[in-house]
């Protein structure tokens, strides 16, 4: 039987309120059958320090990625990760994180890729919850293995790969990076470590939307008119438009295309997981720095 | 893995400690120390202006080092960090379980790549762990600047 989606009147305003699920809705279903809380943080040893009850812990770097080769993993494994968990792939997966849903929304998408169906977002992720004091444990699930089947991912409709975005120059792009990132003046995200990028600026053409611009104070999402302010009244964008977002290597622009794809519904939103980290370091691809777009010459 | 040479007692033995265990245990380990890590003293608490950010770090990292006056040149460290950040916390009890007490000879003499024999690169991934590089060369950083 299908889950439920969460009638929260803010929620209802989005394009696709059934990818989104408040803290009293999941407080409320946390012991039904069929959904799977997931936690998926930036830091690997937060969900140790205490979780939502009966959340399982999925963790990027660690388990998303493919060990060898810079990509996802492949069907085999992303199913042996969700069997293992207890997750099937009528399961309901509620994912939640820390950092306004940073990495939340990055295991969203890569879920995505794999065509799990019913994946959802906790609005204001793991700080919302804390901040209510709602129950946390230490105590591991241990779900019954189920038998995920082997889907093998499809990275044809949401994953832009550098060859798509350099047919698409000249087609709308975000860089969800920091300003002195998409200026070119940093060559890293502030306080973060410097992950070897040889050219700073941006992609030619690139809106600047810095991602947790789509955040609110409390890690939510901000309101649909909020959010149309920013991407189509500020920017320009149009669900219509074909649309790629770009970061670093795809995590915080994972958050973005959640943004356009779900809650302002934008059908054609691809990630670019490449990013910056592969873009400033080809070869003779094309590159604008400062403040300006720019454009392809 | 064995422990590199030369390292400081009580940081060796952690060393051990880390690539005696499984890497789920490793972990565990780490969480462990996060938690001990001490509070600030009130000469700092509440200063950071006076302590040093390791911008390295992937959430902030503050950290101050002082140099006694004794012959030894004994090394005293302290680590801000918040609650939300246990592993950078966990990276930051290394440093002060291994190194706080130590002469300032010692805590130079550390290599830089110590932390590969903690076996942490499987369990946190290689990216995080270039934190704990930049908490290391910024504690040398400070004592030699001691004077």
């Amino acid at each position: 039987m299908p889950v439920p989606n969460d009638t929260h009147p803010k929620l209802a305003a989005y394009a696709h309120p059934e990818r989104l699920v408040t803290t009293e809705w999941l407080a409320e279903q946390l012991q039904q059958p069929g959904v799977a809380v997931v936690e998926s943080d930036e830091d690997v040893l937060l969900y140790d320090t205490g979780h939502i009850p009966g959340a399982v812990k999925l963790d990027w770097h660690t388990e998303l990625n493919d060990p060898v080769t810079r990509d996802y993993v492949d069907g085999a494994r992303f199913a042996e990760l969700l069997g293992e968990r207890g997750i099937g792939r009528d399961t309901t997966v509620v994912i939640y994180g820390d950092r306004n849903n940073w990495w939340a929304a990055y295991a969203l998408w890569v879920f995505s890729l794999f065509g799990h169906q019913d994946v959802r977002l906790l609005d204001g992720g793991r700080a919302k919850w804390v901040a209510e004091g709602r129950e946390m444990t230490r105590d591991e699930p241990t779900p019954p293995k189920v038998d995920y089947p082997v889907i093998e991912r499809d990275d044809s409709a949401i994953r832009a790969f550098k060859d798509d975005v350099l047919a698409h120059l000249g087609q709308p792009m975000v860089d969800v990076r920091s300003p002195g990132e998409y200026s070119g003046e940093l060559l890293h995200m502030p306080d973060y470590p410097q992950e070897g990028a040889v050219r700073g600026g941006h992609i030619p053409g690139a809106a600047s939307v810095p991602w947790a611009r789509a955040a609110a104070e409390d890690a939510t999402f901000k309101s649909r008119d909020e959010l149309e302010a920013i991407y189509q009244q500020e920017q320009g964008l149009s669900p219509s438009d074909d649309v790629i977002a770009y970061c670093r290597i795809g995590e915080r622009s994972s958050h973005t295309w959640f943004v356009l794809t779900h809650l302002l519904g934008f059908p054609h939103v691809r990630n670019y997981d490449g990013s910056w980290t592969e873009w400033g370091n080809s070869v003779r691809v094309p590159i604008a720095i400062g403040t300006e777009r720019g454009s392809v010459k | 893995m064995t422990a590199p040479v030369g390292l400081p007692p009580r940081l060796a033995e952690l060393v051990e400690d880390f690539s005696d265990v499984s890497v789920k245990e490793r972990l565990q380990l780490l969480l462990e120390l996060s938690e001990e890590l001490p509070a600030l003293p009130d000469r700092y608490s509440g200063h950071r202006d006076q302590m040093e950010q390791v911008h390295e770090c992937q959430t902030p990292l503050f950290l101050a080092v002082e140099v006694a006056a004794d012959p030894d040149r004994t090394v005293h460290l302290f680590f801000d960090a918040p609650p939300e950040a246990p592993t950078t916390r966990g990276f930051a009890s290394i440093m002060q379980t291994g190194l706080d007490g130590e002469p300032a000879a010692e805590v130079l003499a550390v290599p830089n790549d110590f932390y590969l024999a903690l076996g942490l690169g499987e369990a946190v991934s290689p990216l995080r762990l270039r934190g704990m590089a930049a908490m290391l060369a910024r504690i040398k950083n400070q004592v030699r600047s001691a004077g």
